[in-house]
This record gives C-alpha cells, sequence and structure tokens, in this order.
C-alpha cells in the first residue's frame, strides 16, 4: 500500500519535472526563433522534410477515411431519407475533428518519430556536443529551425486531409451510391461556416502541431545519447504525443463547440 | 591574440568534479603549455574527456578553477564562453561529423556560422584545411562514406576551419589501422607545429603518446599520479607509473579484481553443493 502510493508519487513529480524541464526547452527555443528568420533556407529545407515527405501518408489515408466515411453515413442517413445531408455530415465530420486529428496522429507518427530519431541520433553521435564546441548553439541551429517548420506544416496537411476526404466521401456517396451531386455540395455550403467550423478546424491542428512537434523535438534532445536510448526516445514521442493530441482535442473541442 | 599572457594557454587549479556520487576528478592541478603537445593519460573511466568537457566549458567544476588564455572559463557569459570556444577545436573520438552534410559542407560549416565571408573564400579555405590532412579529393563524400581513420582526419580539418589557438583531441588513436594511426599521429605533431597551436591530447594509447607528446600527466582515480616528460615517465620509479607506461599486467593495480581467499572460495562451493 505504502510503496504503490510512493510510487505514484514518484511518477507524479517525475511527469511535472519533466514537463517543467520541457517548458524551459521550449522558452530556449523560443528565444533562438529569431535567428531561424534570416536563414530561410534551413526553414525550407525541414519544412520539406516534416511537410512535404508526410504528403503520401496524409493523402492516402484521408482519402481512406473519407471513402468510409461516406459509405458509412449513407447507411445510416439513408433510413432517414436524409442521404441528401451526407455532404455536411461527411465535411463537418472531417473539417472539424478527423481533419486535425487524425491528420496529427499520422504526422506524430511519421513526422515526429523521425525529428526525434534524428536529434536523438544527432546527440548520441556527439553531433550536438560538437556543435556547442564550434560555438554554435544547437537549441537554435537544429531544434528551432525543425519546430517552426512543424508548427507551419501541421495545419496545411490537415487542411488537405479534410479536402481530400471530402473527395472520398463524394466519390463514395454522389459517385457509387447515387446522392444527389447538387444537395451533397449546396448542403455542404449551407451547413459548413466558414469561421465556426473551418477556423476552428484550422486552429485546432495549429495548437497539434505546436504540441506534436514540441514533444518530437524535445524527446530527441532529452534522450540518452545510446541506441537503446534513442529507440526509447522515439516510442515516447509518438506516444506521448498522440495522448496529447486527443487529450487536447476534447478540451479545445469543449471550448470551441460546446455552448448551445 | 595568441601571444598575450602567460606561457600557460590553460590552466586547472585542484579542479574537482563528481558525476552523481561518483567522484571523477578530485583535486586535480594541470598546465598546458603554449605551442606544445600535452597529453593526459589513465586507465579508462579516470576522467580524461571529463577534463577536456570542463576546459571548453561544457560542465563546470565542483571546486577549483579553470583558466583557458586568462580567463576563468565559469565565470564567462554565454556569448564570452561562445567567443572563446571559437579559439578552441575539438576532435570527438566519433569525429562527430555532421551526418547530413558532405565533406566539404562539414569543413564549411564553423566558417559559414561565424564568418560573412563570400563563399568563393569559404571553398579556398575549405580545401586547403581538406588538403592539409590529405583529403582535398574526397570533398564530395558523405560520411558514412568514410573510414573510422577518414573521418577523424576531416573532423580535423573542420576543427581548425577558424584557425584556433587550441586544439583537444579525445582518444584520437582507438580503433585505427596501423597506417592511419601514423598518418594521425604525424597530422596532431605537424598541424601543432606549423599552425603554432597548443595541444592537449587525452589517450591511453602509450607508444603513441610518448612519440608524439612533449609533456605527459597521467591520472587515476581522478588524481595525478605521475607527470613529465615522456621519457622521463617510462623511466619513472614509481611503481603504478611504470605498470601502465609499460603495460605490465600485474602491479600496484592488481590483476584480480577484490575476492575472498581463492582456496576459501573453492572450499565453501564444494561444502555448498554437499
Amino acid at each position: 500500500m505504502m510503496s504503490s502510493l510512493q510510487r505514484l508519487g514518484r511518477m507524479t513529480l517525475r511527469f511535472f519535472a519533466r514537463l517543467g524541464r520541457g517548458n524551459l526547452f521550449m522558452l530556449r527555443v523560443l528565444a533562438g526563433m529569431p535567428s531561424v528568420l534570416p536563414r530561410f533556407r534551413l526553414l525550407v529545407a525541414q519544412v520539406y522534410h516534416v511537410g512535404f515527405l508526410s504528403l503520401p501518408i496524409i493523402v492516402v489515408a484521408s482519402l481512406n477515411v473519407g471513402m468510409v466515411l461516406g459509405l458509412q453515413m449513407y447507411n445510416t442517413l439513408v433510413d432517414f431519407d436524409a442521404e441528401s445531408a451526407l455532404g455536411p455530415v461527411v465535411a463537418l465530420s472531417l473539417v472539424r475533428e478527423l481533419g486535425p486529428v487524425v491528420a496529427a496522429l499520422l504526422f506524430a507518427g511519421r513526422a515526429g518519430s523521425a525529428l526525434t530519431a534524428e536529434i536523438g541520433l544527432m546527440k548520441a553521435t556527439e553531433q550536438l556536443s560538437g556543435m556547442e564546441m564550434m560555438a554554435v548553439d544547437p537549441v537554435r541551429r537544429i531544434v528551432a529551425p525543425r519546430l517552426l517548420a512543424g508548427i507551419f506544416a501541421l495545419p496545411l496537411l490537415a487542411i488537405l486531409f479534410s479536402a481530400v476526404g471530402i473527395g472520398g466521401g463524394y466519390f463514395v456517396g454522389v459517385g457509387l451510391l447515387g446522392v444527389d451531386e447538387g444537395a451533397f455540395w449546396s448542403q455542404m455550403q449551407d451547413k459548413v461556416d466558414w469561421r465556426e467550423d473551418v477556423l476552428n478546424g484550422i486552429i485546432k491542428s495549429a495548437v497539434f502541431g505546436v504540441v506534436v512537434t514540441w514533444i518530437a523535438v524535445f524527446e530527441g534532445y532529452e534522450a540518452e545519447p545510446t541506441a537503446e536510448g534513442v529507440s526509447q526516445a522515439t516510442t515516447r514521442s509518438v506516444v506521448f504525443s498522440s495522448l496529447a493530441v486527443l487529450g487536447l482535442d476534447f478540451v479545445l473541442t469543449a471550448f470551441m463547440f460546446g455552448e448551445p | 591574440m595568441r601571444d598575450r599572457g602567460s606561457t600557460w594557454l590553460a590552466e586547472l587549479q585542484d579542479v574537482s568534479f563528481r558525476y552523481g556520487t561518483r567522484q571523477i576528478l578530485d583535486g586535480v592541478t594541470l598546465r598546458f603549455q603554449r605551442g606544445r603537445v600535452t597529453a593526459i593519460m589513465g586507465p579508462s573511466g579516470t576522467g580524461k574527456t571529463t577534463l577536456l568537457r570542463l576546459i571548453g566549458g561544457q560542465i563546470h567544476a565542483d571546486r577549483g578553477r579553470v583558466q583557458v588564455a586568462g580567463r576563468d572559463v565559469a565565470r564567462l557569459s554565454r556569448a564570452q564562453l561562445f567567443e572563446l570556444r571559437k579559439r578552441m577545436g575539438m576532435l570527438f573520438q566519433s569525429g562527430a561529423l555532421f551526418t547530413g552534410l558532405s565533406v566539404y559542407d562539414n569543413v564549411a560549416f564553423p566558417l559559414r556560422e561565424h564568418t560573412a565571408l563570400p563563399e568563393a573564400m569559404i571553398r579556398d579555405l575549405v580545401l586547403m584545411k581538406l588538403q592539409a590532412v590529405g583529403l582535398r579529393g574526397a570533398r564530395h563524400l558523405m560520411p558514412n562514406q568514410l573510414s573510422g581513420g577518414m573521418a577523424r582526419r576531416v573532423a580535423l580539418a573542420r576543427a581548425i576551419a577558424l584557425d584556433p589557438m587550441m586544439i583537444m583531441y579525445d582518444e584520437p588513436f582507438t580503433g585505427l589501422d596501423p597506417i592511419t594511426l601514423g598518418v594521425i599521429m604525424k597530422l596532431i605533431r605537424k598541424l601543432n607545429d606549423t599552425l603554432g597551436l597548443t595541444s592537449i591530447v587525452v589517450s591511453h594509447d602509450v607508444q603513441e603518446v610518448t612519440a608524439i607528446a612533449d609533456y605527459v600527466y597521467l591520472l587515476s582515480g581522478g588524481r595525478v599520479v605521475g607527470e613529465g616528460r615522456p621519457a622521463e615517465l617510462l623511466g619513472s620509479s614509481s611503481g603504478w607509473v611504470r605498470q601502465f607506461m609499460h603495460g605490465l599486467p600485474d602491479g600496484p593495480v592488481p590483476f584480480h579484481y577484490p575476492a575472498p581467499d581463492y582456496g576459501a572460495d573453492l572450499l565453501d562451493g564444494a561444502r555448498e553443493s554437499a
């Protein structure tokens, strides 16, 4: 009894200590941000790595999600003779929830893990230490551009996710199941609000972009500098950022769409 | 810049350092003379690399003072420390080359970060540094295409890119074939003498160090247990120094890890299983 209480206490303390270190680290990175802007090419290279290289998985996944959504929603709606509402249902699900959340989860698995592994490996092979000895701050040179790139890339990927997903829903609903094309689009246009739905979805994905990339670079930077340590850090990066995305999604949804 | 101050470029005075509960350094005093190759030798795990990190200001001593070029490293602000580090080169055991950059870009890295030189001049400088280590022809290779010895030579070219006043080598002789070993030894000595550097070599390879060092400190258990010119140490009467310098299997450092009496131990086992 006592020992499990102790363990709980220790875990809690450790969690908060880590959270504190993560915040201090974030402050250091933010302080280094201004030095990134004049070095635009560094940023572009990172956006390519975390953003462009995530495109295939985002496109394939969103197409599938959209098609499944179209199929499932049609089956339910058709019972109520409401299949003309397929457009708004698919669009709202994607724009409000699935776009930001699933894109963030995929992003954590594809780009976040790669960031953690890359930075962790640089640490394990003394590249970060070597950089410091060359009077170059690795937080500014390595971490800051990657964080900025992640924050920039995820909202774009989430928008793309929603757009392609809607395309998938259209293909199944209108193309295969015979929902009226005019009703599909006009109802969507009618029910989806730019500010309330689209903008809130983008805000969500921007928050997820910060959190996922922050966790990824922090885990990499804090990794035990061994092969085993880097692999553990990569796992932790994906697990923590996925949980953080799902947890934050509820909080954000409650704030954005909570009031009647 | 180089001729300012005393004959000692770097000094450690009574420095102690502990990592967790482990005392790594315990009152160490070392001095590094300008223009010379000074070696720090000792068995593995006696805090040799820690010394280099102390001199580079990556960690700070619990007690004592670390001075480089007349300045107390622990008291420098971050900006001042970075200024100082631009004049120090460090060669890591692994080379620590940036895996994403070619040989050329690795050597150009410090120049691009710290100078506003035009690219044409950077190219000349990079080729000069690569020529000095004999790898001008390898400039388009990526680090994963290099052998261990080549990687270390590229790292050396990178370390001297900014023409430092001092260069630190962390185990430069470990894991090299005889030819590469000879190349690295020659380079350390040659660069030291032609560029007017001050070199600090951390190593446990007695033969190589005695061949190139001007002065040697022997470290054991976090203390200095011997110092002098290589020849003096080789002829030392101290038991420990002799054992280390000549690589004797037994001596003050026992061959056996502390254990109860051998005979009694064996008989105990027989009794237990009976």
